[in-house]
C-alpha cells in the first residue's frame, strides 16, 4: 500500500485502527524496560538519585519540541499541499504536545527545586519553553476558536510556522546565552558526553516517550476525522430538515 | 494618487478623526504607566530601576489593544473584500496599512514617553534611552502584532485570542528593549549590542508579519 | 530503594508524569466514544454520508 493511499481518511481509520494494538503494546513493552533500567541506574555523584528525574524530564522536552516539528510539517501538507490529512495530524499533534511541554516544565522545577535551590529561574532555556507552552495553547485555542475546520487548520499553520522560529531558539538557548540550565550532553557535535550508565536509560525512556507520542497521536487523529464526520452529518441533517428552506 | 498612498492617507484620516487612534492609545499609555505606582509603591529609587520596564509594558499594552481594529473595521464594513480583490499586492496593502498605524499609534506613544519618564523618575539619558528603543520597538510591535490581528479578522470575539496569540511572540522584542534601556542607564553591557538584536528583530518582524498577515487574510476571507 | 535526601521530588515527578500520561490516555478514550456515540445517534436518526435527503 502506497504511502499516498494513507491520504484518504477511511484507509487511514481502517489502518490505525489496526497498527493500534501494536502501538500500545510496543510503548508499554519500551516502559517497563526502561523503567527497569531507571530503577537500577546509578546515582549521579554530584545529584544523587534527583538524577532518575531526567529520564523523564528530558523526554518530555524533546517530545514537546517533537510535537512543534511534526506541527510544522503538517502545517506545510495544509498551505502547500493541501494534504486532507495534514489538518488532522495537526489539530490532534497539540494537545500531546503541550501535555509534554506541561511536563517538561513541571519536572524541570521539581529537580530545580532540590538542585539549584529554586522551582523557577527566568534564564533562556526556561522561558523558551515557557513560550512554547503558551504558544501550544494559543494554538489550541485558534482550533477551538475559528468554527470551519479548514479555516481553522489554515490560520493554525500560519501561526504554527510562525511559532516554529522558538525551536532552534530553544535548542541552542543554552550555548548562545550564559544560563543556569546545563549545556547540551546528548545531542551536540562530537556525541553524547553522558556515561552509558546513565545514557542507556534515558535514551530508551526516550524511545518508549515516543512511542507513547506516536500512539496518541495515531489514536487522536481517528478521533478528530471521527468528529469531523459528525460535524459533515449534522450539517446534512440541519440542511435536509424540513422548514429549512430546502 | 496611487492606491497604496490613497490606502495610507485614509488610515492615517480614520485614526486622527474616529476616535480608536492614537489620542486614546497614548491615552491608555497614560493610564497604566500612572497605575504602577499605586501598585508598586511610590519610593522613587525603585520606580526609577523599573521605569524602562515599564514604559515598554505600557507601550506594548497600547499597541495591542489597538491592533484590535487595523482589520476588522475593514472587515465590518467591506473594504477588505475590496483590498484583497483589487489589484495592488497584499503585501504591499498590508504594509501601507501597517506604516499608517504605527504613525497614529506608535509613534504617539514614543513622543508621550519623556512626559511619562518623569512619572518613573528617569532622568534625561535614561528617558532618551527608552525613547530610541521604543521608536524601533513599537514598529516590531506593529508588525508582529499584525499577524494576530489578520488571523482573528473573521471572528467575533476575536479581541483576546489576538492577544494570546501575539503575546508570546512580542516577548524577544521586550526583552531586548528592556535590555537596550537598562544598558543605557546602567550598564556594564554596551547600548549598541542589545539594541542591534531590536533593530534586527524590528527588521525580521517586518518581513514575517507582513507577509504572514497577508497569507492568513488570504485565507481568512476565503 | 533509597532515593536519597530528596526522594520527594523524585516521587512527585513520577507521579506527575504519571497523571499526565494517564490524562492523555484516558481523554483520548474518552473522546473516541463520544465520537462513536454521535456517529451510532446520527446513523439511527437516518443520516448518513452517501444520503440524499432525507425523507
Amino acid at each position: 500500500m502506497a504511502f499516498i493511499d494513507l491520504a484518504n481518511p477511511t484507509r487511514f481509520l481502517s489502518l490505525a485502527h489496526r497498527v493500534h494494538p501494536w502501538l500500545m503494546e510496543i510503548t508499554a513493552a519500551l516502559f517497563v524496560i526502561g523503567l527497569y533500567l531507571t530503577y537500577g541506574a546509578p546515582d549521579d555523584y554530584q545529584q544523587g538519585a534527583t538524577v532518575k528525574i531526567m529520564f523523564i524530564h528530558v523526554p518530555s522536552a524533546w517530545l514537546g519540541m517533537f510535537g512543534w516539528a511534526l506541527m510544522s510539517i503538517a502545517a506545510l501538507g495544509t498551505l502547500v499541499w493541501r494534504h486532507p490529512l495534514a489538518d488532522v495530524a495537526a489539530k490532534a499533534a497539540a494537545p500531546i504536545g503541550a501535555a509534554f511541554t506541561f511536563l517538561c516544565l513541571v519536572t524541570g522545577a521539581l529537580w530545580g527545586r532540590p538542585m539549584w535551590g529554586t522551582y523557577w529561574v527566568w534564564d533562556a532555556r526556561l522561558t523558551s519553553v515557557l513560550i512554547l507552552f503558551l504558544m501550544y495553547l494559543g494554538v489550541i485555542a485558534l482550533w477551538r476558536t475559528v468554527e470551519d475546520p479548514s479555516r481553522a487548520a489554515r490560520a493554525a499553520a500560519i501561526l504554527t510556522l510562525v511559532g516554529a522560529i522558538n525551536l532552534p531558539i530553544i535548542k541552542f538557548s543554552v550555548d548562545w546565552w550564559n544560563t543556569l540550565h546545563q549545556p547540551a550532553s546528548v545531542i551536540k557535535l562530537g556525541g553524547p558526553s553522558i556515561y552509558p550508565t546513565i545514557l542507556v536509560p534515558l535514551l530508551v525512556m526516550a524511545l518508549a516517550f515516543t512511542l507513547l507520542f506516536v500512539t496518541l497521536h495515531v489514536a487522536a487523529m481517528g478521533n478528530e476525522i471521527l468528529r469531523r464526520r459528525v460535524r459533515a452529518l449534522m450539517l446534512m441533517q440541519a440542511q435536509s430538515a424540513p422548514g429549512s428552506g430546502e | 494618487m496611487s492606491p497604496l498612498t490613497a490606502l495610507f492617507i485614509r488610515d492615517i484620516r480614520l485614526a486622527i478623526r474616529v476616535g480608536g487612534g492614537g489620542g486614546i492609545g497614548v491615552l491608555f499609555f497614560l493610564i497604566v504607566v500612572v497605575l504602577m505606582p499605586f501598585a508598586i509603591g511610590p519610593e522613587l529609587t525603585l520606580l526609577a530601576r523599573l521605569g524602562p520596564a515599564i514604559l515598554w509594558l505600557g507601550a506594548l499594552l497600547a499597541s495591542l489593544l489597538t491592533l484590535d481594529r487595523l482589520f476588522a473595521v475593514d472587515h465590518e464594513d467591506g473594504s477588505l473584500d475590496l483590498i484583497l480583490m483589487s489589484d495592488t499586492p497584499l503585501e504591499l496593502a498590508v504594509a501601507a496599512k501597517a506604516a499608517a498605524h504605527w504613525l497614529t499609534t506608535g509613534l504617539p506613544l514614543v513622543i508621550a514617553t519623556p512626559l511619562l519618564g518623569l512619572f518613573m523618575n528617569l532622568d534625561a539619558k535614561a528617558s532618551a534611552a527608552v525613547m530610541l528603543t521604543l521608536l524601533v520597538g513599537t514598529p516590531a510591535l506593529t508588525f508582529i502584532g499584525l499577524i494576530g490581528a489578520a488571523l482573528s479578522v473573521a471572528l467575533r470575539r476575536g479581541g483576546l485570542l489576538l492577544a494570546v496569540l501575539v503575546l508570546p511572540l512580542t516577548v524577544p522584542v521586550l526583552i531586548f528593549g528592556v535590555a537596550a534601556s537598562n544598558a543605557a542607564i546602567v550598564g556594564p553591557l554596551p547600548f549598541g549590542t542589545p539594541f542591534t538584536i531590536l533593530c534586527a528583530l524590528m527588521l525580521t518582524s517586518l518581513v514575517v508579519g507582513i507577509f504572514a498577515a497577508a497569507a492568513a487574510l488570504r485565507q481568512g476571507m476565503e | 530503594m533509597n532515593l536519597g535526601p530528596h526522594a520527594d521530588f523524585i516521587i512527585a515527578a513520577y507521579a506527575v508524569a504519571a497523571l499526565v500520561i494517564i490524562g492523555l490516555i484516558v481523554w483520548v478514550e474518552l473522546d473516541n466514544r463520544a465520537q462513536r456515540r454521535h456517529l451510532k445517534n446520527l446513523h439511527a436518526q437516518g443520516v448518513t454520508r452517501r444520503s440524499g435527503q432525507t425523507p
